[in-house]
């Protein structure tokens, strides 16, 4: 059952448009990787669909949250979906909490708000909460300030936060960038046992193509402000469609193959002042023809399943590197 | 906590030392106070006199151990233009001075304040940009030009307001409106600024994606923030309550210690000199010494920090 819509989501920020049209369904209690290089618009698509983007953004098109229409409601009907229904967590663990309030008051304030929870109730929950998230000694530690916790166990505080509103749909923008590795894998664990204890929907903003397979059911590929390709987590790591999405592929390291140059994807990102005609990537794809340099494709369904927009797809389904297939299995 | 106490005093001591002791050193470079008490056509002896009633004959580094003893005992000396004792001319100008800098305070900080923060929150607003103009106009307009314009308009020509003296409390309002013009524009700008940057820290993004109000994510999440940096201004505007008056004393006639610096320091009168500068330092020190326990109270990662120093 689709929980949240998104259709046509455009936003232009002081009259740079820096997302085309996204459109994007995310089911009850799946979770969707959103992948892509840092600026093609996957923080900005929810971002935008929260409304908490800065003024001058310009947005449009459609967000429908069980049929609640999201872009241009007023300011209160948006704030009781914040924190409630769609939680979001940061790439910034330490500065994304309020350094000068003690990180139990943080979460009690989001009890109160969302669950009316107060008093002595909101601090057991918040040391329960605490303690679910795996901060070791929460019932002392309840009052400490965030600058006297690491990283990663801001991240898990941010968490906490997070559930607090027992929310139906968490995004997840980056929240394993800023840590160290062990700690990153630390954190994607905890990520998908809380989806399994608490069944809600998870979108997982990454570029981490390996981190996304760990925590996704199926993931979105952006670049520069549009879906190139969607697919289940599977066919997607097993056969890319899109060119973009194979170089990315192509562009992580094999463990187990022979020592050699990795492939990059040759170029930068577009500037979004002064995208290419035709498709964005066309300049910087190995399969371009001409044609597509003039035109766009659309995201279209594939009969192998998934969708592309691409008009010269990596064809048949080649050999790729067996990348995380522990995760997959 | 306690060490932080005892050093912060110490620091506190040192820096008054210093401050007294480039007193000493500059009041004797500029200027012999036997001349200047006297006048040069005074009579020799009259001036051996005097400078030996004053210990002015005596060899550099007596002169600067007794000024030390003087000071660590609380002898702050007699005057030499009256004899009364320094302590008491200065003390009894401080009330004066008062009455105009803590209203004027209580203005800039009531007016200054909410006005930058109404600017910051409505960012590129007719509001902002009016903040913006005459917070600029408030702290470029120098205060004896802004004191005369105002005594021009409202004394001179409206004949609303005295233009100097101290009978009444209508002759304190043009001297307070002329002290909190530039505090006023000073702090509507700083607080602007200090809540802008604190209104785009992600720690605001989070407050507003848990679905609090626009007004509690300013109240309990900016705010605090934001008042750091402010502290520290209106800090320094608290030390600056004594000594902050010397040219709108002047241009209205309010004999308060701003006055009483100019006289005394025209007289060459040491002693006054010398004593209202330990005020006004230690007043300085004082305010700073608050500042730095507020910092502690606002913001929990400079409560170690400062404890280091």
């Amino acid at each position: 059952m689709t929980f949240v819509s998104i259709r046509d989501l455009r936003v232009a920020f002081d009259g740079v448009q820096v997302l085309h049209g996204v459109d994007l369904d995310i089911r009850q209690g799946e979770a969707v990787g959103l992948v892509g290089e840092s600026g093609c618009g996957k923080s900005v698509t929810w971002l935008a669909a929260l409304g908490l983007l800065p003024g001058k953004a310009k947005v449009s098109g459609s967000v429908r949250l069980d049929g609640q229409e999201l872009v241009g409601a007023p300011r209160p009907a948006i704030e009781k979906v914040r924190g409630k229904r769609i939680a979001m967590i940061f790439q910034d663990p330490s500065s994304s909490l309020n350094p000068v309030q003690r990180v139990g008051k943080q979460i009690m304030e989001s009890l109160r708000l969302h669950r009316g929870l107060k008093g002595r109730d909101a601090r057991a929950e918040a040391i329960r909460l605490l303690d679910m998230v795996g901060i070791p000694s929460a019932a002392t530690r309840v009052d400490l300030y965030p600058h006297e916790f690491s990283g990663g166990q801001c991240q898990r505080i941010m968490i906490a936060m997070a559930l607090a509103g027992e929310p139906d749909l968490l995004i997840a923008d980056e929240p394993t960038t800023a840590l160290d590795a062990t700690i990153q894998a630390q954190i994607l664990d905890l990520l998908g046992t809380i989806r399994r204890e608490t069944g809600m929907a998870m979108v997982f903003i990454s570029h981490d193509l390996g981190a996304v397979s760990v925590v996704c059911d199926r993931a979105v590929v952006m670049y520069a402000g549009r879906i190139v390709e969607a697919n289940n987590i599977r066919s997607l790591f097993s056969a890319p469609r899109h060119p973009y999405t194979a170089g990315l592929f192509a562009a992580i390291p094999d463990i187990d193959a022979d020592r050699g140059r990795l492939v990059p994807i040759h170029g930068t990102v577009p500037d979004p002042k002064n995208l290419p005609t035709g498709c964005a990537f066309s300049p910087r794809c190995p399969r371009a023809t001409a044609f597509c340099q003039t035109d766009r494709p659309h995201l279209r369904p594939q009969s192998g399943g998934g969708d592309v927009a691409c008009f010269q797809p990596v064809a048949a389904p080649k050999a790729f590197p067996a990348l995380r297939q522990e995760a997959l299995a | 906590m306690l060490n932080f106490l005892l050093s912060r005093l110490a620091r506190a001591f040192l820096t008054i030392m210093l401050v007294m002791t480039f007193a000493f050193v500059v009041l004797r470079l500029s200027g012999d106070p036997a001349m200047v008490m006297l006048g040069p056509d005074a009579p020799k002896d009259a001036v051996d006199a005097f400078r030996a009633r004053w210990g002015l004959n005596d060899p550099i580094w007596q002169q600067y151990l007794a000024y030390l003893t003087q000071i660590l005992t609380f002898d702050f000396g007699v005057s030499m233009r009256d004899q009364s004792p320094a302590i008491d001319l200065v003390l009894e100008r401080i009330p004066a001075t008062l009455a105009l800098t803590i209203p004027a305070l209580i203005l800039k900080v009531g007016i200054g304040i909410p006005a930058g923060v109404y600017a910051a929150l409505h960012r590129e607003s007719i509001a902002d940009r009016g903040v913006i103009m005459m917070s600029i106009f408030g702290f470029t307009i120098p205060s004896f030009v802004l004191g005369l314009v105002l005594v021009l308009i409202f004394a001179v020509t409206l004949d609303w307001l005295p233009s100097g003296g101290q009978d009444t409390w209508r002759h304190a309002i043009l001297p307070i409106a002329t002290m909190s013009v530039g505090g006023i524009g000073i702090l509507a700008r700083f607080s602007r600024s200090a809540m802008i940057e604190v209104l785009g820290q992600p720690y605001i993004r989070t407050a507003m994606a848990k679905g609090l109000p626009w007004r509690d994510v300013v109240w309990k999440h900016a705010l605090r923030n934001a008042a750091v940096p402010i502290v520290t201004l209106v800090g320094f505007m608290v030390g600056a309550l004594i000594a902050g008056a010397v040219v709108v004393e002047s241009i209205f006639s309010w004999p308060g210690v701003g006055r009483l610096i100019v006289v005394s320091v025209s007289n060459r009168d040491l002693a006054v000199v010398q004593c209202l500068l330990l005020v006004i330092a230690s007043s300085m020190v004082i305010a700073n010494l608050f500042v730095d326990l507020a910092y502690g109270l606002l913001d929990p990662r400079l409560r170690h920090k400062s404890a280091a120093h």
